[in-house]
């Protein structure tokens, strides 16, 4: 692979080469290779868990490399912490920046680098002049002076914007920028790449967006997996052949093989609508079956699973279970339907971290370990060992905080006690995000012994590998609506992610 | 493969209880009790030391139901004010010639109400406690203040005098029984039953507890319900001890009531805390004031005294973390 090849003579800005980086359990990236050239945009390319966020890290100096070198301008650099990296001239803008609602757009640019007047107070003239002169640079009509909360999304996006420039950035890493913005917003996003590229700066431009990678990158670099897969000339390369590398050929996981005998109807979804996250959300599940839920973050899926599950009230809509069509106001509500939800965000949605392991399982099912209210300590450790045998969970004690396990054992305690209501239908929400290879295994062994038992299982996941490893329907999401609804051989990576990104009019 | 044995526990309930707070309150409390008893030759005297429990008793009962709010994350500094409510509406039924069950019920439904009205506002409208109860501290004590301005009511019946003033058996007063047996209701319902545990969960994370089907809003109801119920209680009480009631009554016992709870080991960010510690706070609480009182050290002092006391007990265990680094 030679992408300085199809860049004609031109010598990169900054150059990452043979870059890895290890941690416990998981190899986040093996040796990849990265070039950024002086007034271009560079697409990094790639599924979730591909390892774009973690060069992003070490770009900026949150991370370190294990191995492999950082050339800048030439010469091998290291950033041992942000301060290194913004002071090599390298800034990043994320898809949720940090910025402080109740300080002015003038304070939010220049937090940590205000110019200084006499006995080192802040010099606000000179700081709001230099927020107004970088401000009308990019174009923006922001009055510096204003605060940030009354300002839209997409100005409190320029403001993240010309907080990065402020401090005279020649490298720009733009990570997911368009994720949150309106059509019109993003025009005036290009509007500005084509501004800085005229600057000469080097442009890092992550997005899972193929209309925009097309519109606006020079190159592009792939990853799958943490491995460097291809780089080149974006003119050199069609969506179908970026595609391709994406999702690679083979799923080199190992899932459990399943029979697929469904059984009867369980639960019926009819129009769900809510007025920001979702739309005309229709299916069907079945006894025994597996039911994948895939799209790009923010296509609302979570949304959509915490609202059958009673969190947040759809403005319409049906669930009927077994038929019957049931009304759920309260998570408690679904849980006495039958209905239990494993979130992803573990830590605050999924358990209770500082209590025990026992306590955390038997949580919902206390009606039926305890009599006429009374606790039966005995019962609970008899239903949490049941449970945590079965799920092969690795602790000292069933009297450990649940916060002192690793993510893949948490995850086994969330679902440990959701199975000890013994529910009808359980919904996964990135079930194995975040954990070791060991527990993720389990966790897939499990679920197909579940479905094997009749329970009905709905897995939202953004792994395609998982998603087609394991379910037998596919629904995709994009922007609150079911695009797509694949079985059997119309599951396809590509099928996936050519929905997903909303470029199906070819396939 | 045979499946790996998880035990239960590492650590014995006991074990774990030696090295617990209540223990290290235990022996605070048993070194006061000491000193006392050096300091002051009317210390260890049966009369005296039954005069003395009324320094905490109605304080205990509200700390009770405020320990179980506290854990589940929320507060109510209106329990004062509520008092003062309920007081006053005793006050005007005994006027026009209520019976002793009467004032009683009216104690009680009014402390019913007033929490009624927190749990409302902060579970229903979804504010956040201490702005609410802030807020409604002043209003229920202003409604008081309307009703009586500088004028007290008094002329309570005579049967009423029992619930502060009487005793059950020998020097053990009617109040300190009260306070016991709400002990171990308080006790058993926050530490052996299936609400309790809810209480701890929610106090812990609210979210996490809602995302597990708990019913969040409708345990915290029932707190505030409690805890108004508790301070009606408590206004009996100190009505029918005083035998009077002006507006100021119960004047800044909130404070008193809080420091107590924190005293008693529960954090103040919620998910932790017992009962049996709040017990024994009551205790020190009490022996510390009785004992400085025999001293004849003034009521300013020993709110000084209170305070250390409080930010002393709070800071050894992190002073001895410190130490040992």
């Amino acid at each position: 692979m030679q992408p300085a090849a199809t860049a004609a003579a031109m010598t990169p800005m900054l150059s990452l080469d043979g870059i890895t980086k290890v941690f416990p359990g998981v190899r986040a990236l093996s040796e990849v290779s990265l070039q950024l050239y002086p007034g271009q945009v560079t697409a990094l390319v790639g599924e979730n868990g591909a390892g774009k966020s973690t060069v992003v890290k070490i770009l900026t100096g949150i991370y370190q490399p294990d191995g492999g070198t950082i050339t800048l301008d030439g010469a091998a650099v290291t950033f041992p912490n942000a301060k290194a990296a913004a002071d090599a001239g390298i800034t990043a803008i994320h898809q949720e920046t940090v910025l402080f609602d109740e300080l002015t757009v003038a304070e939010n640019i220049f937090l940590g680098h205000a110019p200084r007047g006499r006995f080192g107070l802040i010099d606000t003239a000179e700081m709001v002049r230099k927020a107004a002169a970088i401000l009308h640079g990019i174009e923006a009509a922001i009055d510096p002076d204003t605060r940030l909360r009354d300002l839209g999304i997409a100005s409190k996006h320029l403001v993240a914007i010309a907080r990065a420039l402020s401090i005279d950035a020649r490298i720009v890493i733009m990570d997911e920028p368009t994720a949150a913005l309106s059509h019109k917003e993003i025009t005036e996003l290009y509007a500005l790449v084509e501004k800085l590229k005229a600057q000469g700066k080097a442009i890092l431009f992550i997005s899972h967006k193929f209309d925009e990678i097309f519109r606006i990158a020079d190159h592009y670099t792939v990853f799958r997996d943490g491995q460097f897969v291809g780089a080149g000339a974006i003119t050199d390369v069609t969506p179908d052949a970026l595609v391709q590398m994406m999702v690679g050929r083979a799923v080199d996981q190992i899932f459990p093989k399943r029979g697929h005998k469904t059984g009867r109807e369980v639960l019926k979804v009819v129009g769900y609508d809510h007025p920001t996250e979702f739309e005309g959300i229709n299916f069907t599940l079945h006894q025994g079956e597996i039911l994948g839920f895939y799209g790009l973050v923010g296509a609302g899926r979570s949304e959509f699973m915490q609202s059958l599950f009673g969190i947040t009230r759809p403005a319409k809509g049906v669930t009927r279970i077994d038929g019957a069509v049931t009304v759920i106001r309260s998570p408690a509500d679904a849980v006495a339907n039958g209905i239990v939800y494993v979130p992803e965000d573990r830590g605050r949605q999924g358990a209770i971290m500082a209590l025990p392991i026992f306590q955390n399982i038997t949580i919902p099912s206390l009606h039926r370990t305890s009599r006429h209210g009374f606790l039966r300590l005995a019962r609970e450790f008899e239903l949490a060992r049941d449970y945590t045998t079965r799920l092969d969970l690795r602790a000292a004690s069933l009297d450990t905080p649940v916060g002192n396990l690793s993510g893949g054992n948490q995850q086994k305690v969330v679902i440990a006690k959701w199975l000890a209501t013994q529910p009808r239908v359980i919904i996964l929400d990135e079930p194995t995000k975040g954990i070791d290879i060991g527990s993720k295994a389990a966790v897939h062994a499990f679920m197909a012994e579940l479905a094997a038992q009749g329970l009905a299982i709905i897995m939202v996941s953004s792994e395609i590998p998982e998603v087609l490893g394991m379910s037998d329907r596919v629904i995709v999401m994009r922007e609150g609506r079911i695009v797509a609804e694949v079985a059997g051989d119309g599951m396809t990576p590509e099928t996936l992610v050519r929905h997903a990104a909303g470029i199906g009019a070819a396939a | 493969m045979t499946a790996r044995i998880i035990p239960d526990r590492l650590q014995s309930p006991l074990q774990r209880r030696l090295k617990s707070w209540e223990t290290l309150l235990l022996a605070v409390a048993v070194a006061i009790f000491i000193f006392n008893s050096f300091a002051s030759e009317y210390f260890l005297n049966a009369w005296n030391l039954s005069d003395a429990t009324f320094n905490f008793t109605e304080k205990a009962m509200i700390a009770f139901a405020m320990a179980l709010l506290i854990i589940a994350g929320e507060i109510d500094l209106s329990v004062a004010a509520i008092i003062a409510l309920a007081s006053t509406a005793m006050g005007a039924a005994a006027q026009i010639g209520a019976s002793p069950s009467v004032l009683v019920l009216i104690g009680l439904g009014t402390g019913l109400a007033c929490g009624a009205f927190n749990a409302v506002l902060v579970t229903v409208m979804g504010l956040p406690s201490i702005v609410v109860t802030i807020g409604t501290m002043s209003l229920f004590r202003g409604i008081s203040y309307i009703v009586l301005g500088d004028t007290a009511y008094g002329g309570y019946p005579a049967g009423f005098a029992f619930f502060g003033q009487g005793y059950v058996w020998w020097v053990i007063s009617f109040e300190f029984v009260l306070f016991a047996i709400l002990a171990v209701i308080f006790g058993v319902l926050l530490h052996l039953t299936s609400f309790g545990r809810t209480v701890y969960a929610i106090g812990n994370n609210p979210t996490g507890a809602l995302f597990s089907g708990i019913r969040v809003a409708r345990v915290k109801f029932i707190l505030f319900l409690l805890t108004g119920l508790m301070s009606g209680i408590a206004a009996i009480c100190l009505t029918s001890r005083l035998g009077s009631t002006r507006p100021s009554i119960a004047f800044g016992m909130e404070l008193e009531v809080v420091t107590m709870v924190v005293l008693g080991g529960v954090s103040i960010l919620g998910g932790s805390g017992s009962i049996p510690g709040v017990v024994i706070a009551a205790f020190v609480m009490g022996l510390v004031t009785f004992g400085l009182g025999l001293l004849n050290v003034p009521g300013i002092v020993m709110s000084i005294v209170i305070g250390a006391l409080l930010i002393g007990v709070i800071a050894l265990p992190r002073i001895w973390a410190m130490r040992r680094l």
